[in-house]
């Protein structure tokens, strides 16, 4: 799709630039808000907790900057055919990006209440690993936005389904730890919340990944296979 | 590279195949195939010196006052070949009207300047039925309202905009079949621009209208069909809405985004 032509008025390769440019910025700090929330809540860190609800409120500050770009290039350069798409799929991918800094932060504010009281909670050593994938997912299918790569976007929609077989598991080890130790499941429950906090941070990557796809090549994901969803 | 982008519709009002232009040595238009459906907006964009508007005018013949044009290819309305012999060239710019870019009224008054195409081909056979013919067609041109009071004022003392709407008016009065026009916005405001738009989507039920126009947004409001030219070929012919969302041709989609050149 990219035809490597510039404009003939630079000031909108500018903008699209620009937009392009806090997309990227706003995935980072999503990536950021999961690995940081993760860290806080291996480490029993609240400090870093508590910076991860703050960071939170920069994405929302940069999801405002993309939709008043996104309104002001539609108002003034009047997009067509690509760049009308790109600049449409930035806009709905800015909201999505919101939502995944929204989980982070949710994560992050079951901290404090997955460490209380004596035990140690081992179940927490299963979910980093399930935090980088779904963080890898965020990071590569904002890659593949920027690189108009549509052939990447479904790449990150296939790894959606080991990221729901990777919370199946989780589940039900979740469960068992809980049938074996009772007096934990008041901590382990918010534990399950954050399971599944990560596997909406991939259902969320999915879409931006079909935003994605649109955006590139004009057609719909549609044909492809639908994950199953998690009954759980 | 498609005729037509639909081939669900009946015959086309006009069929062009394999039409070649040419202007002395030069040649202006390259194998242009397409086809013009009735009730329906057709766009022609492209660049300046793109053949859009020389391919326009082969559909009424009136490249034939171009001493030195020359024209190739098959041509028909309705399935007549509208360059045989036998084709009467002021019958058929009569079913084939034209509007052009700059509004250009006769020096008469505004009755007269609708009046003058039905009386010449003898569509009014008394001053009642010349009457109703002139509101008529001011009415569908949007214009009645605004001059029903003073039809016999001189047609040049209208405003821009009023009197591309009496040219318009000028070609519904002899009941064409197809309207071209070219450019017919370029030279108006964008208030007066907004009226010829309105007006051509009224018209839309009643006619077959090929509209020639630089400005991409007035291609994608008013038409339902896109055909973009470049270098004498039809690049791409389809729906307008795909045309400006998702176009197939790499041409095209530089042009339409402003990447051209």
């Amino acid at each position: 799709m990219p035809t490597g032509h510039e404009h003939t008025v630079k000031a909108f390769d500018e903008e699209i630039g620009h937009l392009r440019a806090l997309i990227s910025q706003m995935g980072g700090l999503a990536e950021q808000g999961i690995s940081d929330a993760m860290l806080a809540l291996q480490r029993n860190d609240p400090t870093l907790a508590k910076e991860v609800r703050t960071a939170d409120a920069k994405i929302d500050a940069i999801q405002a900057e993309v939709e008043r770009l996104v309104v002001r290039v539609i108002a003034l350069r009047a997009p067509m055919a690509d760049d009308l798409r790109e600049v449409v799929a930035a806009l709905k991918i800015a909201a999505v990006v919101e939502r995944i800094g929204d989980y982070a932060k949710n994560i992050a504010k079951r901290v404090p209440m997955i460490h209380q009281g004596e035990d140690r909670i081992e179940a927490v050593s299963l979910l980093p690993a399930m935090a980088q994938m779904a963080s890898d997912m965020v990071h590569d299918v904002l890659d593949a936005f920027s690189a108009r790569n549509a052939e990447a976007a479904v790449a990150v929609c296939e790894r959606d389904r080991a990221l729901d077989d990777f919370y199946d598991s989780i589940f039900r080890t979740l469960v068992t730890f809980m049938v074996e130790n009772p007096r934990t499941i008041g901590q382990v429950a918010h534990l399950l919340f954050v399971a599944k906090n990560l596997e909406r941070i991939g259902d969320h990557a999915t879409n931006v990944a079909e935003m994605v796809y649109f955006a590139a090549t004009g057609r719909y994901l549609a044909d492809r296979e639908p994950a199953e969803p998690s009954d759980l | 590279m498609n005729h037509s982008p639909t081939s669900d519709t009946a015959a086309p009002k006009m069929s062009a195949r394999d039409v070649n232009v040419f202007y002395g040595d030069k040649q202006a238009i390259k194998d242009v195939s397409i086809d013009v459906d009735m009730d329906r907006v057709t766009a022609f964009i492209g660049p300046s010196g793109c053949g859009k508007s020389t391919f326009l005018r082969t559909l009424n013949r009136m490249n034939d006052t171009v001493g030195n044009a020359r024209v190739t290819g098959d041509i028909r309305l309705d399935g007549e070949d509208i360059y045989d012999k036998s084709m009467d060239v002021v019958q058929l710019r009569a079913r084939v009207g034209m509007v052009f870019q700059k509004p250009n009224p006769f020096p008469k008054s505004i009755f007269e300047n609708v009046a003058y195409g039905p009386r010449i081909h003898g569509l009014a056979p008394s001053r009642a039925d010349l009457e109703a013919i002139v509101e008529r067609s001011l009415r569908r041109a949007g214009l009645w309202e605004e001059v029903k009071d003073r039809l016999s004022d001189s047609g040049t003392a209208l405003s821009g905009g009023q009197q591309q709407r009496l040219c318009i008016a000028r070609a519904i009065a002899v009941d064409p079949e197809v309207i071209l026009m070219d450019e017919p916005c370029s030279a108006l405001d964008p208030i007066a621009t907004a009226k010829i738009e309105e007006l051509i989507h009224e018209l839309r039920g009643r006619y077959a209208i090929v509209i020639v126009t630089h400005n991409m947004q007035q291609a994608a409001r008013v038409s339902q069909r896109t055909a973009f030219f470049h270098l004498g070929n039809l690049v791409e012919y389809g729906v307008t809405s795909e045309i400006f969302t998702n176009p197939r041709q790499e041409r095209t989609k530089d042009y339409i985004t402003g990447r051209y050149g």
